[in-house]
């Protein structure tokens, strides 16, 4: 019953200012190279405060990393005459290409489930279906084997105690960015919760771009289709040619 | 060595994508056949966006088939002439092919669609080219030393606009060789292969040419439909990986020259007989894709109307 009242209590008034993150990321860009591997970021901060820490329970810390929101098409397969075939697809408006969410205990132990909808953290919450088509009679099983494909690839992960705390002051963890990366601006939002509850929000964002030669083929591709395909055509035409040379020459030794 | 590709947004493993292109190169120079039925299912296998592996996979067919022709050119088993009457009627089909592929994506299940031409058509040639195979064997075996009775005169031979094809040493009707150059031609653009699986039975079995010569123009024919096809994706969906196709290319080059040297080793009917078990495999495979339950039923494709 107090737990309750308290709640109440600190949705009406809102720790404003009391307790601030203040946070960086080991790297503000992420460079795809051609033998890029994937790679960790660090994520790190301190909570600023002028008061000491409130005895509202313990601090906890819920870092969330989405990369770019694309429309995804989620086909089924169906037995048909004896093989299978896709019959039902559902088109789920936006969804993230990657979603990592550490947190420094387990989600639900940290986060309310009001909050947790409130502030979009998990990652059904993030994925937007509206228009299936009203021949599928089970429309809700699609967001969820898109997440679940996802999760077996290794774009969505949701780790609960993966972030360190020190003194109710610091935190830090480490996120995996996988080697299928796709370029775009990655949000990254921290939330400080007590009692379950959101005391502040940090945003920041990773840059995740193609550089060198990578930047130079995607561009050309792109830009110049033409080109492109006629400067693949000849790199082609000419491997084939020297290989058919050098196996001239290897065979009149 | 991991390699990130730039256009398909996956990291693979380098020497992986060097020994899938030697390993098809080989079969690419041994057969006669651009690789492609074998190559494109080896991709998606290894996690490259099904529309990259199709668009890069022409690109790298032009290589392996252009390294491949210049063998069989250096030994005079390429029959330009007859290549260029197939090449005219494959660029019509071909033509044709991609509006067919563009009116099967409206409807939906091209993908089921794709297989299933796999399948038939995989399956019929793959079979009768064992039988074939198989009783030209035994009849050898049974009459060592005679030769094999003449060939009997068809329905091929009494149509109009006859050419002489030297190398082949056929004198035919152009009409048919044009056939089946537009419809491998309308097969190779729904597909997203060269169509040499297809072209050098329809060539032995249908045109009656010589198999030495048949590899030889086969590939021939390919570096013209496959270079066509790269263009179009390149410049419609930007599916081209130069980076992919360059680590194929490199081993399916070097596979090639050495197909084709032990290509020149192997008697017709052995080299027959191979053909027809891998077209099998492949076949069985995709098959068995289709008859059996998925572990995951739920698959995802880019969205967007």
């Amino acid at each position: 019953m107090f737990r309750i009242i308290l709640a109440a209590l600190l949705l009406a008034f809102p720790a404003q200012g009391e307790e601030t993150i203040v946070a960086d990321l080991s790297q503000n860009n992420v460079s795809i190279t051609a033998t890029f591997d994937g790679t960790g970021i660090l994520i790190f901060g301190a909570v600023k405060r002028f008061q000491p820490a409130p005895d509202n329970g313990p601090m906890q810390v819920v870092i969330a990393v989405a990369g770019p929101s694309h429309p995804v098409t989620v086909r089924r397969k169906e037995k048909r005459f004896g093989i299978w075939v896709n019959i039902d697809a559902v088109e789920v408006d936006e969804a993230p290409s990657f979603y990592a969410i550490a947190s420094s205990a387990p989600l639900d132990q940290v986060l309310s489930a009001t909050e947790d909808l409130r502030y979009k953290i998990s990652v059904d919450h993030l994925i937007r279906s509206v228009g299936a088509p009203s021949t599928v009679s089970d429309p809700t099983h699609f967001p969820e084997a898109l997440i679940r494909v996802r999760q077996n690839n290794g774009l969505y992960t949701q780790k609960g105690g993966q972030v360190d705390l020190m003194d109710e002051t610091l935190f830090r963890t480490q996120i995996k960015l996988p080697s299928n990366l796709v370029e775009g601006d990655y949000k990254t939002r921290i939330f400080l919760t007590r009692n379950q509850l959101v005391v502040d929000e940090f945003v920041t964002t990773l840059a995740v771009r193609k550089v060198g030669l990578e930047r130079w083929i995607y561009n050309l591709a792109h830009q110049r289709p033409l080109i492109y395909g006629i400067l693949s055509l000849t790199i082609a035409i000419l491997a084939g040619w020297l290989a058919s040379a050098i196996f001239r020459v290897l065979r009149l030794n | 060595m991991q390699i990130y590709l730039p256009i398909a947004e996956v990291s693979v493993n380098a020497f992986l994508l060097l020994g899938l292109g030697g390993m098809v190169g080989i079969l690419s120079g041994m057969f006669g056949v651009g690789g492609g039925f074998l190559m494109t299912p080896l991709l998606f296998f290894i996690g490259i966006p099904p529309a990259v592996a199709v668009a890069t996979e022409a690109n790298q067919i032009v290589a392996s088939s252009f390294s491949g022709v210049l063998a069989h050119l250096k030994r005079q088993t390429v029959d330009l002439k007859m290549g260029t009457v197939l090449l005219i009627g494959g660029l019509f089909g071909a033509a044709i092919g991609v509006q067919v592929f563009k009116a099967l994506k409206e409807i939906g299940q091209v993908e089921l669609l794709v297989t299933l031409c796999y399948v038939v058509f995989l399956g019929v040639v793959g079979g009768l080219m064992f039988l074939e195979s198989l009783r030209s064997i035994r009849h050898a075996k049974k009459s060592a030393g005679k030769r094999a009775p003449r060939k009997a005169h068809n329905w091929v031979h009494g149509l109009p606009f006859k050419m002489k094809f030297r190398t082949s040493g056929l004198y035919i009707s152009a009409i048919p060789p044009l056939m089946v150059g537009a419809s491998v031609g309308v097969l190779a653009a729904i597909m997203g292969v060269g169509g040499g699986f297809i072209m050098v039975p329809a060539m032995i079995y249908l045109l009656g040419m010589p198999t030495k010569v048949v590899i030889g123009t086969s590939l021939f024919q390919i570096i013209f439909v496959t270079g066509f096809t790269t263009l179009m994706h390149a410049t419609t969906n930007y599916t081209v990986d130069m980076a992919l196709a360059v680590l194929l290319l490199i081993g399916g080059v070097i596979g090639a020259q050495i197909g084709t040297r032990i290509g020149v080793k192997m008697k017709a009917e052995q080299l027959r007989i191979l053909l027809a078990i891998l077209v099998l495999a492949v076949c069985g495979k995709l098959a068995l894709d289709l008859l059996l339950e998925p572990t995951e039923l739920f698959s995802l494709g880019p969205g967007g109307h």
